[in-house]
């Protein structure tokens, strides 16, 4: 043990005194947060819209006035004609053009039905899509409020409440997204880049012929991260927390277990990939390529999986991430219990004892 | 040197890798306290060798002892009775010259105390006091080399391994280091150096030639120099490799 603790110390000075794995370690999940929370975002948030209107009334202004007040629009401008919208589009700043037609109110009153015409700059398909059924959303809710009884049209009316996220807040996703992006580099791409570097110096010929055994040195190399990144995972929490808003609503304790878990997924994952890499580089190399892209794109981070093509549904399946996603978005999203998130857990776990299988294998096939 | 005493034994060491012979029928003994080289070309099986007698990969077959331990069951043993040192020198150079001797002898599983001893005594022995918290990579490439191997030996080893020591360094540093390691033998350590360099060969007390796999030579410098009507060492390893 004590030769054990030597080595951990040893792991410890080399972390502390290279500034550049300490900004990597701490400046980057806070970083990443504070990124993902705030710029990368798919809420409607004050966009711009020009009105035409040729023939102002109460309705026209009600509904205009209910747009701005959802704090999801604001009023750019009012427009002379229909022809302007091209011009102002092509200027960027707008998004839509509401047109409403000639007498709307008029028309309301005298046949029951009226028209407006949304023209919405699709060049961000994504956000196009937002802005039309938002603003749908919102003039349908205003038809609602405007008929006194909608039983009596013999109208359905639909009423949709959504759950975990009722403000459809996407940070609620970056949140785990990121927490699950950052455990996987930092104890992946740490500790497979730090085996690596004692392979380059030759420290590692030195440690292997040493009375250490070769268990001792990869506990002894990952120890150290182990610890880093369960500060990480938390510190990530309570960002989410503090800054966002994202609730904890089932325990804590599990929640911390489950990271605790997906921290030694990614350090096994790291080990294997230090046995294949002899530079730190090509460990950078791997580590950023094969684990920082799919986790991104594949784990349903960003882009649903339900909507990805099969075959990219089936790749995503063998993403540690994923799981570890659905995992604390039950737990902090929905306040699942381990009852909820057994099976998750189970392919977690799998998952380490495949890699350290492997590591194992190929780290006793280098020795001989 | 102590003839009485071996230090390490080879009997018909064989390794091969598949069908492929890396090491065929090495026999060889090594005396407590003598210097012996193990020269031969890249690839002549060198370092196969050198990894089953310090333990880190299993021969084929044959009889090894090294320290007086079985390499196929005393490993954990072997190990704690041997340094090593490599061509690289092998500290860290993000750790100071205090930080790197309390590491490695802490691995050896050295006490407080003991370490704190031995340190003091290296760092004094080496000149190094002002150097003591300074990190290793500011010191020169000498430095490092006569630090790595006082660090290979503090904790007392039977027997040291020196994978071409003196790589890299000037002539007169290389001198210098090869009085360090004629002290350490003095003081009872067998020392097992390999190297590229032929004059250096000379300063062994006894060295084997490897070629392809096999023994093809093992004496006394000059005595090999006498065998094959050689000039010098080159001459001889050059004889040699070519068959």
């Amino acid at each position: 043990m004590k030769r054990f603790f030597a080595f951990v110390k040893k792991e410890f000075y080399h972390i502390f005194r290279d500034y550049r794995t300490l900004l990597i370690l701490f400046g980057m999940p806070i970083a990443q947060i504070l990124l993902f929370g705030y710029v990368i975002t798919t809420d409607l948030k004050d966009v711009k819209i020009a009105v035409y209107d040729p023939t102002p009334s109460e309705v026209s202004q009600q509904l205009v006035h209910k747009l701005e007040s959802s704090g999801y629009f604001i009023v750019d401008q009012y427009l002379n004609s229909p022809s302007e919208a091209e011009a102002i589009f092509q200027k960027g700043d707008v998004r839509e053009v509401i047109i409403f037609e000639a007498g709307l109110a008029e028309n309301l009153v005298k046949e029951g039905k009226g028209n407006i015409q949304l023209l919405i700059d699709a060049s961000d398909p994504n956000m196009g899509n937002l802005v039309n059924q938002y603003t749908q959303g919102i003039i349908r809710s205003y038809q609602a409020e405007m008929i006194d009884a909608p039983a009596v049209q013999g109208g359905i009316n639909v009423e949709s409440r959504m759950m975990f996220n009722t403000d459809l807040a996407s940070v609620y996703m970056f949140v785990p997204g990121t927490m699950a992006l950052i455990l996987m580099l930092i104890s992946a791409m740490m500790t497979s880049i730090s085996i690596a570097r004692e392979k380059e110096m030759g420290t590692m010929e030195v440690l292997l012929v040493s009375p250490l055994k070769p268990l001792q040195i990869i506990l002894g190399k990952v120890t150290p991260y182990v610890a880093l990144s369960f500060i990480n995972a938390v510190t990530i929490i309570i960002l989410g927390n503090t800054v966002f808003g994202v609730p904890v609503k089932g325990s804590l304790i599990l929640l911390m277990g489950e990271s605790l878990l997906f921290i030694l997924l990614a350090l096994s994952l790291g080990i294997l990939i230090s046995t294949a890499a002899k530079t730190q580089q090509v460990a950078m190399f791997i580590s950023l390529f094969a684990l920082m892209l799919p986790t991104i794109l594949l784990s349903g981070f960003i882009f649903p999986i339900e909507s990805m093509p099969e075959i990219l549904q089936y790749i995503s399946a063998i993403m540690p991430p994923r799981w570890f996603i659905v995992i604390i978005k039950n737990i902090m999203l929905k306040g699942a219990g381990i009852t909820f998130v057994w099976q998750e857990t189970l392919i977690l776990i799998g998952m380490i004892t495949f890699f350290i299988f492997m590591s194992v294998k190929k780290f006793k096939i280098r020795l001989e | 040197m102590d003839t009485n005493t071996i230090a390490i034994k080879a009997v018909d060491l064989n390794k091969k890798f598949g069908s492929f012979s890396a090491n065929k029928d090495l026999n060889f003994e090594v005396f407590k306290g003598e210097i012996f080289g193990f020269l031969g070309a890249n690839g002549a099986g060198k370092t196969t060798a050198i990894k089953i007698i310090c333990g880190l990969s299993k021969p084929t077959s044959g009889d090894i002892t090294v320290a007086g331990f079985d390499v196929y069951a005393e490993t954990e043993k072997i190990k704690k009775n041997i340094g090593y040192m490599s061509q690289k020198f092998s500290l860290y150079d993000d750790l100071t010259v205090w930080e790197n001797i309390r590491f490695y002898a802490g691995i050896y599983g050295m006490s407080k105390k003991e370490i704190k001893e031995e340190a003091d005594k290296l760092i004094d022995k080496l000149g190094l006091e002002h150097a003591r918290n300074k990190l290793i990579g500011s010191l020169p490439l000498g430095w490092k080399q006569k630090l790595a191997f006082s660090i290979a030996i503090i904790h007392k080893p039977a027997i040291v391994f020196l994978d071409e020591p003196t790589g890299g360094v000037d002539p007169i540093t290389r001198l210098q280091f090869w009085e360090m390691i004629y002290a350490a033998a003095n003081d009872g350590i067998t020392v097992f150096v390999t190297t590229h360099y032929m004059d250096e060969a000379e300063y062994c007390d006894r060295l084997s030639i490897m070629v392809a796999g096999e023994i093809k030579a093992i004496g006394k410098p000059l005595g090999l120099i006498n065998e094959y009507k050689a000039k010098d060492m080159d001459e001889v390893f050059v004889k040699l490799a070519r068959g």
